[in-house]
């Protein structure tokens, strides 16, 4: 049964996948995707002009930042659901803001190396009402805290879920997909009768 | 432009070297037009409407890359280019009549427990 069967149009959804350099989004996104991951480099100069206002470029400090993409479709409800990953950090919010606006949610990828590298993603996902949770990636070597531990340290609120996950494993990323729609349900208002 | 700063002629120099080759073309393909004159999202599908031989290398490979319909995302990341730029040459190719917006509809109700409900199912089958 589609999901929205009277238009026969397919439904589109997004979820965000942020977190520091080198957490492994660019991973988590490829490892979910039934598309080989895909990426772009978007523009970033001295003055943030935004993903849609070239203007100004010229001339102007410019580097790039990589904004990682993949999807799975769902055929059976006519749903695609589009991942887009890229860095938390605050010089790239300007890009978050196109990206947050029509997202569903957003999954935080946390390393316990450098837990640091998440707070701006969080504070971004906080300060938009954005809801997330926070996926603790699990490398070798690393160390391995509690959630409790990780809530902790990241200052997250209570009904922020946290999940364990391997981001190179296609069946352990889907898994912290679900734990996110899980959230999202569990906050959602009982369908009408 | 935004900025108050005076464009001054040796600003062309500075243009040119080394630190900028990946701002030149980019800003070249769109022909120095900064705004997409058709609102697109990146999720928003592009389907060719007819291939166009005449066109520049980006603009008919976008086509071919829209024969079936294609988010905007996913064009860029194909032609390798910000997404900003990528909107820009798309609009273009709208206006030109080649391309059209394929009509899909953008969920983006964290509430909607039917389409939650959806996704956890197909998630579940994945």
């Amino acid at each position: 049964m589609a999901y929205n069967e009277s238009e026969g149009l397919p439904t589109q959804v997004k979820i965000l996948v942020a977190g520091g350099f080198g957490v492994g989004k660019t991973t988590f996104v490829g490892a979910a995707s039934e598309i080989e991951p895909l990426s772009t480099e978007e523009l970033i100069t001295s003055e943030s002009v935004g993903i849609d206002d070239l203007g100004g470029v010229e001339g102007k400090t410019t580097t790039t930042v990589a904004l990682d993409f993949g999807r799975i479709t769902i055929e059976q409800h006519g749903i695609v659901l589009y991942l887009f990953g890229t860095p938390g950090q605050r010089r790239f919010w300007f890009l978050w803001d196109e990206l947050a606006a029509g997202a569903l949610g957003a999954v935080v990828l946390a390393d316990t190396r450098r837990l640091e590298d998440c707070f701006e993603a969080v504070d971004f996902f906080e300060n938009r009402g954005l809801r997330f949770l926070v996926a603790v990636n699990e490398f070798d070597g690393s160390f391995h805290y509690s959630p409790d531990e990780v809530r902790a340290a990241l200052e997250l609120h209570p009904h922020v879920p946290i999940v364990l996950c391997d981001a190179r494993d296609r069946a352990s990323a889907i898994a912290a997909l679900r734990s996110l729609i899980l959230h999202l349900l569990s906050t959602a208002p009982p369908a009408p009768v | 432009m935004t900025s108050g700063d005076e464009v001054r002629p040796e600003d062309d120099e500075v243009w040119l070297d080394d630190d900028a080759g990946r701002l030149v073309r980019p800003y070249t393909v769109t022909a120095g037009r900064t705004h997409p004159t058709v609102e697109l999202d990146m999720l928003t599908l592009m389907v060719s409407v007819r291939l166009s031989p005449a066109l520049d290398v980006e603009y008919t490979r976008a086509l071919e890359l829209c024969r079936t319909p294609t988010s905007v995302a996913e064009v860029a990341a194909h032609l390798r280019l910000p997404t900003a730029v990528t909107k820009v040459l798309l609009s273009d190719l709208v206006e030109r009549g080649v391309m059209a917006v394929q009509e899909a509809r953008i969920a983006a109700d964290p509430t909607d427990r039917a389409l939650l409900e959806a996704l956890l199912d197909g998630l579940q089958r994945v």
